[in-house]
């Protein structure tokens, strides 16, 4: 019951673009700010010990299990969720390729393996696909054994390339 | 000409759910927001076997915070789909660790979990029973010694004054006598230890009684017609006053058919003065507290003559299910009547029996059962043909089902059955099981290996077990689509559109299939299981279909001035073909409105059901019935691994799979169930194992971190390839398959494992110890003398 007086904090933190300021316990972690306040529910809980993915968002570019990240340490900083990334009739080519590839089944793990694939182009946009199998390796994914995720990733990589020329 | 363009089963669309799954925007059941919702926290069995003696929830109530705290006591009623042996919460007894003893419902889930840490319980530990030879000793402790006492179905056959919860028997010939004939006998014994479905999602249920008594369940269910039947058997209420809504669902891999937390949530609602209580489990409860698969013990027997027939064969599974068989009677069931596996053994005795222990409760798991006894089976027949000197693969041939052959319970297979011969063919071709093979990796310290096996499974379910569907056109001729089959991740809304679109010629994006399965809302539907959703809501589909049909040419044939059967439904109207006119779809799907003011139709709209015709019960005796089942679907598995003698470790590199399917409806679906499937099969059959800790009853490994289920990195090249044999009276000729794609993995690992290293193991999984002792144990043996015997 200690955490039910715990400390009051302040942040403010570029969710998806949008400044958002709030005042939360300290011990909040970013993943529950995110999906409980700002009902961006998006990353999921799957497992709440950094082991599955299904949390995974992008803090300043780099992907992050959001359930073990405090909500204090996003203070100053940049989040960027799934709803962040892209919309009906304007998808982020990551998500068309995962659309295109038929990579998504019960889609619990999708957004994280998406922003976790996004951080991986962000370091190397032309990934091997056994670099993308490490990179994912903290993704667990109970229904597609991978296969067309990976197809996906490398798709949506030659399209984020084909984007950037021109 | 007409129709071209329409034909959508066998084309890749696009999900019909895929861009709700990309952006965020699906939402499980976790992700609704409730205003004033409540916090659930369930109190646990620390015992794997006691009396319960007392249970105090005074000092949970005088927690600040909290609205209820309910026990045993106060909901002592039965709960089960087959075999009703379970309360809602443990009322006299614990019968493993994390059996429900109470909970509280409370605003905060900090307040909840503190105030379910005050409640008191008293027990009086008993003995556990931990294991199934243990269980079926006479002496043994009874888990159930209610057991007789319990409602049941008729073809459920619990043993009262033991542990015996469910017993099939087969017999088919006469196998003592058969077995006198052979020229060999060959005995194995084979185990597989209980694992957990591991979905993404873990388990969640939101209650609601409202002041009028009303039920609302917002769950992570596969089932929500069975829940709500359940729930209303359980708890007495009207049908009509229980709504049960499905949201997405994050995997369901069988661990959430029947029922499971929707009756602690609504215990607790009925307490809370109309606001919704969430239980949610963590991922360690989700490991040991809700539903886990079954382990089984298995005795084999072949009897082979000098053709290399199999022609007598017994068999004996004994089942560990767990603290409870409500579900998992039927796995002991369908184990029974499909004992033979893919194969036509003339002289059968063959026994399937579960047994209570005070283990986690066994339940249906993708395959149900169908793995665990092919692993078994697929070992078996691979060590049979070894050791009479034959060829796995044309031992396969010899013995396979096929057309004109009787499986296990007597029925004698059709044309449509399905092509298992072709599937072990292609198999072997594909794998390279059809060549002489030196080992390429001479006698270094990294050994080859490739091996296969089969595997068969039918739907186990009640005979009577119905899919419907609804249709409606918009005024813009959009035709939207309800079912209660559940989206687990299948694909099955979007075979369902693929479907409505080509029977009525409609472009894929104008068949809109509603998100919710809402039992207040959508049309019955039993269960999404038993990979029986694409062949009975298809079957619906295509029904209500041509009921939409029928009402569109009719006010077509008023319109034209034509007879109905003169016309012909095409792409986007309703068309003379004789004089070429036509009338669009949407100045027919709301009824026709002439020049002169006067109207014909009405809104077109239709509901279909499919329930499968002509099953038969089993012989109560012998098993023995023509039909038992009402569909096979075969196929095999060939993979390539690679063992690591000095760690014993083993990659699988390739696997290759053959399913006859009766009709690919959408080939990137199909693949990602075979290779969800194959990948799965590949965690249970070399990593997953729930660990028991015989001291206190717990599972030892209720992590992901202790329990680990396949990554990325430990996917292998997958290949798939499908037969299309057409399914009688399968949507288009389509039967099931999304189970089958993870039941002969194992096996095929461990043909594999002998192929590279010339050692079998015979429990799953494969791990790298048990390899490791296995090739120490064969040097052993070699150093001791037994060289060149």
């Amino acid at each position: 019951m200690t955490t039910q007086t715990g400390e009051q904090i302040s942040i403010r933190v570029t969710v998806n673009g949008r400044v958002e300021t709030a005042e939360l316990r300290a011990d909040r972690s970013l993943l529950e700010w995110l999906r409980e306040d700002l009902d961006l529910t998006g990353a999921k809980l799957g497992c709440n010990e950094g082991e599955c993915g299904a949390c995974v968002v992008l803090l300043d570019g780099r992907p992050v299990n959001s359930c073990l990240v405090l909500a204090a340490e996003a203070d100053g900083r940049e989040v960027l969720t799934i709803e962040g990334l892209g919309r009906a009739g304007a998808l982020h080519p990551l998500q068309q390729a995962f659309v295109d590839r038929a990579a998504v089944q019960c889609g619990f793990c999708t957004p994280g393996m998406i922003l976790c694939a996004l951080g991986l182009l962000g370091e190397n946009p032309d990934p091997s696909p056994d670099e993308i199998r490490r990179a994912l390796a903290g993704n667990l994914c109970r229904c597609t054994g991978y296969q067309q995720i990976v197809e996906a990733v490398l798709d949506g990589a030659g399209r984020m390339r084909e984007g950037a020329r021109t | 000409m007409s129709g071209q363009g329409y034909d959508w089963v066998g084309q890749d669309v696009e999900r019909v759910d895929a861009v709700d799954k990309v952006t965020g925007a699906a939402r499980y059941t976790a992700d609704l927001k409730f205003p004033r919702l409540l916090h659930a926290a369930v109190v646990r069995s620390s015992l794997p076997h006691a009396r319960l003696l007392h249970v105090d929830l005074g000092p949970a109530l005088s927690v600040p915070g909290v609205k209820a705290a309910v026990c045993g006591r106060d909901v002592p009623f039965h709960v089960g789909i087959y075999l009703k042996d379970q309360t809602v919460f443990a009322c006299d007894r614990v019968r493993y660790v994390g059996d429900p003893v109470a909970a509280v419902a409370a605003e905060s889930p900090e307040a909840a979990a503190e105030a379910a840490s005050r409640i008191a319980i008293d027990y009086e530990p008993l003995e556990p029973v931990f294991d199934v030879e243990r269980g079926l000793e006479p002496d043994a402790p009874r888990v159930h010694p209610e057991l007789g006492r319990y409602e049941c179905v008729p073809w459920i056959t619990p043993e009262p004054g033991t542990n015996v919860c469910n017993h099939l028997k087969v017999r088919k010939g006469d196998f003592d006598a058969a077995l006198k004939r052979c020229a060999h006998v060959i005995e194995n014994r084979f185990a597989v230890p209980q694992v957990q479905h591991v979905p993404l999602e873990p388990h969640v249920s939101v209650a609601r009684v409202d002041l009028a008594g009303r039920v609302e369940i917002h769950t992570s269910a596969q089932s929500p017609f069975t829940v709500r039947h359940l729930l209303c058997a359980c708890f007495g209420f009207k049908h009509a006053d229980v709504r049960v809504i499905v949201p997405h669902v994050g995997g369901g891999f069988g661990g959430k058919a029947g029922i499971n937390l929707e009756p602690i949530a609504t215990a607790l609602a009925l307490r809370c003065d109309g606001r919704p209580v969430r239980v949610a489990v963590d991922r360690s409860e989700e490991f040991y507290a809700v539903v886990v698969r079954q382990g089984l013990q298995a005795s084999l027997t072949s009897g082979v003559d000098e053709n290399g027939r199999v022609i007598a064969q017994k068999m004996r599974y004994v089942w560990d299910c767990g603290a409870y068989g409500g579900y998992g009677v039927n796995v002991v069931r369908a184990a029974g009547y499909t004992c033979g596996g893919a194969y036509a053994f003339d002289h059968v005795q063959g026994d399937s029996i579960g047994v209570y222990t005070n283990r986690p409760i066994g339940s249906a798991y993708r395959g149900f059962g169908m793995q665990e006894i092919h692993w078994a089976l697929e070992s078996q027949m691979d060590a049979v043909a070894r050791e009479i000197g034959m060829d796995p693969v044309e031992f396969r041939l010899r013995n396979c089902l096929g057309p004109g052959k009787a499986t296990v319970t007597g029925q004698v297979l059709d044309e449509s059955a399905g092509d298992v011969a072709t599937c072990i063919r292609k198999v072997a071709c594909g794998i390279g099981l059809d060549v002489d093979r030196t080992d390429p990796s001479g006698g270094g310290p990294i050994r080859r290996g490739r091996g296969m096996a089969c595997a068969v499974k039918a739907p186990a379910m009640p005979n009577d077990a119905a899919s419907s569907v609804i249709l409606k056109f918009c005024e813009d001729a959009t035709l939207e689509l309800s079912l209660s089959g559940v989206d687990i991740g299948q694909g099955l809304r979007t075979v369902a559109a693929q479907y409505a679109a080509q029977a009525l010629k409609l472009p894929i994006e104008s068949v809109r299939v509603h998100n919710l399965p809402d039992t207040h809302l959508s049309p019955y539907d039993w269960q999404t299981v038993a990979s029986r959703q694409t062949w009975a809501t298809g079957n619906a589909v295509l029904r209500a279909a041509e009921d939409c049909k029928r009402q569109l040419l009719e006010t077509a044939a008023s319109a034209l001035g034509r007879p109905a059967d003169a016309l012909e439904l095409d792409a986007g109207c309703v068309r003379d073909p004789d004089s070429g006119r036509s009338v669009p779809l949407d100045r027919l799907v709301m009824g026709y409105l002439f020049e002169d003011g006067h109207a014909v139709g009405g809104p077109v709209a239709a509901c279909a059901h499919f329930v499968p015709e002509g099953l038969l019960f089993l012989d109560p005796e012998t098993s023995q019935s023509k039909k038992p089942v009402a569909k096979w679907t075969f196929g095999a598995q060939g993979v390539e691994i690679s063992v690591d003698t000095r760690t014993g470790e083993i990659r699988v590199d390739r696997v290759v799979a053959c399913y006859d399917v009766g009709k690919v409806v959408h080939p990137s679906l199909i693949r990602g169930q075979t290779f969800g499937g194959i990948v799965q099969g590949l965690g249970t059959g070399l990593m997953e194992e729930l660990v028991l800790d015989r001291t206190s009853g717990r599972i030892a490994n209720a992590t992901l971190a202790d329990y680990k289920i396949p990554s990325s990195l430990d996917a292998p090249r997958m290949e798939a390839g499908f037969l299309e044999t057409p399914q009688a009276d399968g949507p288009l000729g389509a039967r099931g398959v999304g189970e089958h794609t993870m039941i002969p993995t194992p096996a095929a690992i461990a043909n594999a494992l002998v192929d590279a290293c010339g050692v079998r193991v015979h429990s799953m999984p494969l791990t790298a110890e048990k390899v490791l002792a296995a090739l120490d144990a064969r040097e052993a043996g070699r150093e001791g003398g037994h060289r060149g015997s």
